[in-house]
This record gives structure tokens, C-alpha cells and sequence, in this order.
């Protein structure tokens, strides 16, 4: 099925539907709650995948609250979006988690956050905050008091349960939050029968750090540095979603060369993760050759990233409208040769490793996911592709230069450590070309084009393909060039869930592999 | 297997020598003035655990490099233990969720004295970009007690391993060996 007026087709089937709004790839479409679940029947009937959900809080302005279903399809460069209105004092609306997996937990931020409620939700529990708050916190409210959450106040959620395991041997390993390495904070509670994992439930949210709301109201640069601090090896994603949906809604084209330059750090930023990570894998087997070149590889690359921007993390060099200041031409210039060296090394590292058939016992067949678990769950970037879902967001929704420049994108089926980690070693080679393309192509320039002033309560998609794949931001302008809702879905968003699916069966020693394997960032998550 | 030692072979030392005092210049004694410094204050080596309370990542991140062999920390006597109960220093990186007071407040706790209490990074030092919101608490002082600050967003290798340098002076004072 195409999706050639397929938005006309949702028209002409639900009477009460109307078209919302319309900007770029985006179309809205306003349904009524009660058709809500047919709607998107009929989105998923024709291969789309619910790419984010947004909530938000309008009363002050249209009196309402209000869901944005994000659906988007591998084949083309559009977004259908079903927007539902919740008007008080029936704050309810039908859960589409029974139908799309994959929307279980934006439905539970949203109700912890906004008191929205899901009906028929499978699991209505408490998500990002946990169960110490105190009822009635809604922190994404616009009329939210904070004084309403000090201390002393009884909690809300009352204890929280993890699911049992029952049977004959079988007990619970409790780990973290605060873990041995130097890691970020989740608590994993393994169900085990000996070493066998029999059931994995993954307490998360640990770092929320409300930064949502606390872009609320900052103005567009402000709103920048924030979202270049949702996670550290994320940043610079992070930060062109950011821009692209602001210069969306601003309706400008931003100049060729920093079209270029914001795809060369995005590649860059996916080199130093993947080789890193590569690294970090290793680690995960106990193989200290490999941690060490990796490590090694990783901080040549993080010393490019500060030579090229001034920052080992990319931060401080994006601007909305284009980039803020030009990479000294001396870098540049010397940029090619050596990522050729770099792609060498990294060439003869991988060869040894590949090679080594004790690793190779370790990675292969270790923490294996299905197609099946991967599509439903809507899973993206390197954990989707090793699955065999060829989904990327470079091709599908092309941003930065990625329509300019030649790349493929390499896909296993198998679904195990191995395949996560064959498809960094590719992309990391991929991104190697990508660089060395837009480089060629560079051409001197302007780097940025003024945003001017936005209209108030305009929005807007931002995406781009971060190392753990595609992130989504969704933001909404206020009064004064101000942000009225930023919400941000990470590529760890929609990963994290399918973790304990794939360490299911596995034993509790691989499961650290297995974790690394995924790679997946706690403070995108949590936010 | 010849692959591997021959990988190994032609990388050679790659660790980079660090300067305690100023960004360059005299570089030979310094790496040696800190091991000295560890050596006085705590006997024979640092201990250092790691505690996350809600940072962004780049600053655990920035501590995973002082490992790899281009910082590599351990030459001069630190290392980073799985657990409180081993540790001189806390490293704590993150301004405190609400979610992970309790948990920095009982590391504090399970951690013997003499202990030092760094905050790393602009968020764990109160000036992060995250001040003020609704599910942090400002500053990991609010919930112990800091003996030292390493600014930055992230603090680079160098500039951690100059601010650990700081520590040990104070560990010193707070009655640590000598």
C-alpha cells in the first residue's frame, strides 16, 4: 500500500477526522478520540511505525491537552501524525499499546506527567518518576507547583513491585543503581535459575533530571545548550535535531557548507562511539588488547573533534540557522589523510579480533533479538540493523547533507552481539567515506543563516541519526522566541526496552556483553 | 595470534605525559610529584569510586578515558574500586536527582574514613545547566559533604587528574597518612 493520499484516505474513512496542520513532511491530522485506535490500525495495516509520541499541556492556549501520534514509514520522507484533544475534566483516552507495542511507554510518561490516562493500557504503572513521589505531581502541567513535591510529603506510587519468579531454584540478583564500573545509574533485577536469566526487569529513569520542563520558556539558545546536554556522546545529534526543527518552523534553508560541516561532526561523532564501542565490547569479554585499542582509537578521534570545534564532545559548535563558527582550514586540510590512516588501524584492530575464535565464542549467538521483538518494539539504529530492519534515519529522512553525499548501510540478520558489533565496525568504515565525501564537496561559505523572529505556538520534527540511532525532538515555539514544549525521544528510548528480551536465557556473566553490546545511554533515557 | 602481538608491537606506548601545573612545558616530574603525593598521603595507592547521580555522561565518560592508555591514570597510583567500601576518594559526577540522593548519601556512608568527596563536572558543582529543576537538587554539596570542585562541561582527562592532584593535598590535611 502507498501512502500516496493516504492522509486524504484517513479523511474520507473517519467523518470526524479532519487536517490539522501541515508543515514540510508533516501532516497532522485531528481524530476524534474514539477513532483513535481504527486510525492507527490502519497506519500500521500499511508498514508505518510509530516513531514518537508527544504530550503536551495547551490549556492556556487552546484549552486543551493534547496527543501527537507520530507514524512514519521506511519507504518515504513523510510523517503522518494523528493529533488527539483531551479536554478536562475527562482526562482519558483509549491506549493504542494494544495494538502498537511500541507506544507502552510514551503512554505512561504521559500519564505520569501530565495525568493523562491510557484506558486498556496493559501496564498503567509509574515510568520516569518514581514511586516516592507524591500523588498529583505533574511536572509537564503548565500550572505544575513545585512546592507540591518538597520532602515529607507522603509518596504517591506506594512500593514498587517487580514481577516474580516463581519455581524450584530460582532466585533474584539484585544490581545497582550505583554499579561497580564507571557507569550510569539503572537497577537491574535478574530473575535466575543457577546462571540462567529466566526474566530481567530494568528499573530505569534513575537520572531524570526534568529536562523538559526545564526548556520551557528558555529562549532558542539557551534551548541549544540544553539540548547539547542531554547526553554527552549523543550531544551533537541531539543538537542538530534541535536546530533542524527550529529552522523548520523558521521555513529557512541553511547554507550548503554548513549542511556539510554539521554531517562531517555527525559522522565524527559516530566514529569515536563505534570505535569506542568496539573497544568497549571488548572489555566486556575480558579482552584487554581490544579495550586498549579501541581506547586508543577513541581519544585520537575525541582530539580531532576538540582540534575541528574546540570541544571533545562537538558541543558549542552549532547555532540554529547553521553553525557558529567556521573549523580551522589547517584541520581541514589534513582531515583526509588522516582518516586514512585512522580507517587502516581500524581495519587491522577489527582483523584481530575477527579472528580471535576465543572472542568470537563470546559474541556469537550471545543476547540474540528477533526481527520480530526488533520491529515491534520500533527499535532503530545499529540494534535494528543487526536484526535485519534496514532502518536508518540518514536515508529515510534525509537531514544535514545525507541526500548529497554516496553511503550505504550495512544490515545483519543474525541479531546477536556479533551483528551489533559487525554493523559499528561497517558504519564506523561508511562513516570514514561519508567524511572524506563532504569534504571534497566543501566549498567556501557562509556557515549560518539568521533564524529571525518565530511565530508563537508553530512546531516542528527535528531528527537526526545519532550512533544509537535515530532521535526524534518535537518542539513547540512560545511567546518571544521562547520554547513552549521540547520533547526529546533518543535512539535509547525506543532500545531500551528490547534489552531484557535479548538477555533473556542468556547467563547473568554475558550480561554486561550483552548491555555494551547495545551501547544505549541512560541520560538520553531519563532525561 | 602474531596479528595481535604485532598490533601491540607497532602501536608501542601511546600514554601521553601530563602536566600538573600549567598546559605545557616541564613535563618529566610531574607525573612523579603525584605518584610522590599519593605515596605520602596514603601509603601506597588512591582508590577512587564512582559515583553517577545524574550527569549527562560525559564526565563518567571523560573518567572511562583517564583508563585508556593515552591517560592512563594508574601509573601514577590511582585506580577506580567496584565498591565504597575500598575507596579513599568519591568521584561524583551529575547534579542529584531526586532519584539518586539516597543512593549518593549511602556511598557516602558505606565509604571509610579518611574520604574525599570530589564533585566533578559543572552539574555535580551546583552550575550545571539542569539548576533549579524540579527533579535535581542543586549541587552534590547539598547532599554531602565536598572536599573539592573540578569545573567544566566535561572537565577534560588533564584537567581531572590536576583536580585529583588538589585532592590528595586535602586528604593530607584531613588526617590521611603523615
Amino acid at each position: 500500500m502507498s501512502w500516496h493520499n493516504f492522509s486524504q484516505e484517513i479523511l474520507d474513512k473517519f467523518p470526524g477526522t479532519s487536517l490539522f496542520s501541515r508543515r514540510g513532511n508533516e501532516e497532522y491530522l485531528l481524530v476524534p478520540k474514539t477513532q483513535l485506535t481504527e486510525a492507527a490500525q490502519l497506519l500500521t495495516q500499511s508498514g508505518a511505525v510509530l516513531s514518537t509520541m508527544i504530550a503536551t499541556d495547551e490549556r492556556p492556549v487552546y484549552g486543551v491537552f493534547r496527543l501527537y501520534y507520530v507514524f512514519s514509514r521506511d519507504e518515504e520522507d513523510r510523517f503522518i501524525i494523528l493529533v488527539v484533544n483531551i479536554t478536562e475534566p475527562d482526562l482519558t483516552y483509549p491506549s493504542l499499546t494494544p495494538l502498537i507495542a511500541a507506544a507502552h511507554w510514551y503512554e505512561r510518561e504521559a500519564m505520569d506527567m501530565l495525568g493523562l490516562r491510557p484506558i486498556g493500557h496493559p501496564e498503567p504503572n509509574r515510568l520516569v518518576l518514581h514511586h516516592e513521589w507524591p500523588l498529583g505531581v505533574r511536572p509537564l502541567r503548565k500550572d505544575f507547583n513545585p512546592a507540591l513535591q518538597e520532602e515529607g510529603q507522603k509518596a504517591g506510587g506506594g512500593e514498587h513491585r517487580f514481577r516474580e519468579v516463581e519455581g524450584e531454584g530460582r532466585f533474584y540478583v539484585p544490581v545497582g543503581p550505583i554499579h561497580a564500573g564507571i557507569i550510569e545509574p539503572g537497577h537491574f533485577r535478574f530473575g535466575t535459575a543457577g546462571e540462567n536469566i529466566v526474566h530481567l526487569e530494568a528499573r530505569l529513569f534513575y537520572t531524570h533530571r526534568g529536562m523538559e520542563k526545564q526548556a520551557e520558556g528558555l529562549d532558542f539558545r539557551q534551548g541549544l545548550k540544553l539540548a547539547e546536554r542531554i547526553c554527552g556522546v549523543c550531544a551533537y545529534s541531539h543538537s542538530v535535531a534541535y536546530c533542524e526543527a527550529l529552522e523548520k518552523i523558521a521555513g529557512i534553508e541553511i547554507p550548503v557548507r554548513a549542511k556539510l560541516l554539521r554531517t562531517i561532526f555527525l559522522e565524527m561523532e559516530r566514529l569515536y562511539n563505534h570505535i569506542g564501542d568496539v573497544g568497549n565490547i571488548c572489555a566486556g569479554t575480558g579482552y584487554a588488547f581490544g579495550s586498549s585499542q579501541g581506547g586508543r582509537l577513541k581519544e585520537a578521534i575525541m582530539h580531532h573533534n576538540q582540534l575541528l570545534t574546540g570541544h571533545r564532545y562537538l558541543r558549542g559548535i552549532n547555532t540554529p540557522g547553521g553553525l557558529k563558527s567556521e573549523p580551522p582550514a589547517s584541520v581541514l586540510l589534513e582531515l583526509p589523510d588522516w582518516l586514512d590512516d585512522l580507517g587502516k588501524e581500524f581495519a587491522q584492530f577489527t582483523e584481530v579480533l575477527l579472528s580471535n575464535p576465543i572472542f568470537l565464542d563470546r559474541v556469537n549467538s550471545t543476547g540474540i533479538t528477533s526481527l520480530e521483538a526488533v520491529k515491534e518494539l520500533g527499535v532503530v539504529g545499529p540494534a535494528a540493523r543487526a536484526a535485519g530492519w534496514s532502518r536508518d534515519c540518514r536515508k529515510i529522512h534525509p537531514h544535514a547533507a545525507y541526500s548529497q553525499v554516496d553511503f550505504s548501510v550495512p544490515v545483519y540478520t543474525t541479531g546477536d552481539v556479533a551483528a551489533r558489533l559487525k554493523v559499528r565496525i561497517d558504519e564506523a568504515g561508511q562513516s570514514i567515506h561519508i567524511i572524506k565525501q563532504c569534504l571534497e564537496m566543501l566549498e567556501p561559505g557562509e556557515i549560518a543563516e539568521p533564524l529571525g523572529h518565530l511565530p508563537p505556538y508553530q512546531y516542528a520534527l527535528g531528527y537526526a541519526e545519532s550512533p544509537r540511532g535515530e532521535d526524534m525532538h518535537w518542539l513547540m515555539t512560545g511567546e518571544n522566541n521562547t520554547i513552549y514544549r521540547y520533547r526529546v525521544r533518543s535512539a535509547s528510548y525506543t532500545n531500551w526496552p528490547v534489552v531484557p528480551l535479548a538477555v533473556r536465557g542468556n547467563i547473568v556473566p554475558d550480561f554486561p556483553l550483552i548491555n555494551k553490546s547495545f551501547e544505549l545511554c541512560y541520560a538520553c533515557l531519563d532525561r | 595470534m602474531w596479528k595481535q602481538f604485532w598490533q601491540t608491537f607497532k602501536t608501542g606506548i601511546v600514554t601521553r605525559d601530563i602536566n600538573l601545573a600549567t598546559d605545557q612545558g616541564d613535563v618529566a616530574g610531574l607525573g612523579q610529584e603525584l605518584e610522590g603525593k599519593i605515596k605520602r598521603v596514603l601509603g601506597r595507592s588512591a582508590h577512587i569510586r564512582h559515583v553517577d547521580t545524574g550527569s549527562c555522561n560525559a564526565c563518567d565518560w571523560e573518567m572511562t578515558a583517564l583508563l585508556n592508555p593515552v591517560y592512563d591514570l594508574q601509573r601514577f597510583g590511582f585506580d577506580f574500586v567496584a565498591s565504597p567500601r575500598h575507596a579513599d576518594i568519591l568521584l561524583v559526577t551529575g547534579t542529584p536527582t531526586k532519584h539518586l540522593a539516597t543512593a549518593l548519601r549511602k556511598t557516602y556512608e558505606a565509604t571509610p574514613e579518611p574520604k574525599v568527596v570530589i564533585a566533578l563536572g559543572d552539574c555535580a558543582c551546583g552550575c550545571g545547566v539542569y539548576k533549579d529543576s524540579y527533579a535535581v537538587y542543586n549541587g552534590i554539596s547539598s547532599i554531602v559533604p565536598v572536599d573539592a570542585y573540578i569545573l567544566g562541561c566535561p572537565p577534560t582527562p588533564e584537567d581531572i587528574i590536576k583536580g585529583l592532584s588538589k585532592a590528595l593535598d586535602r586528604l593530607n590535611k584531613k588526617g590521611g597518612r603523615l
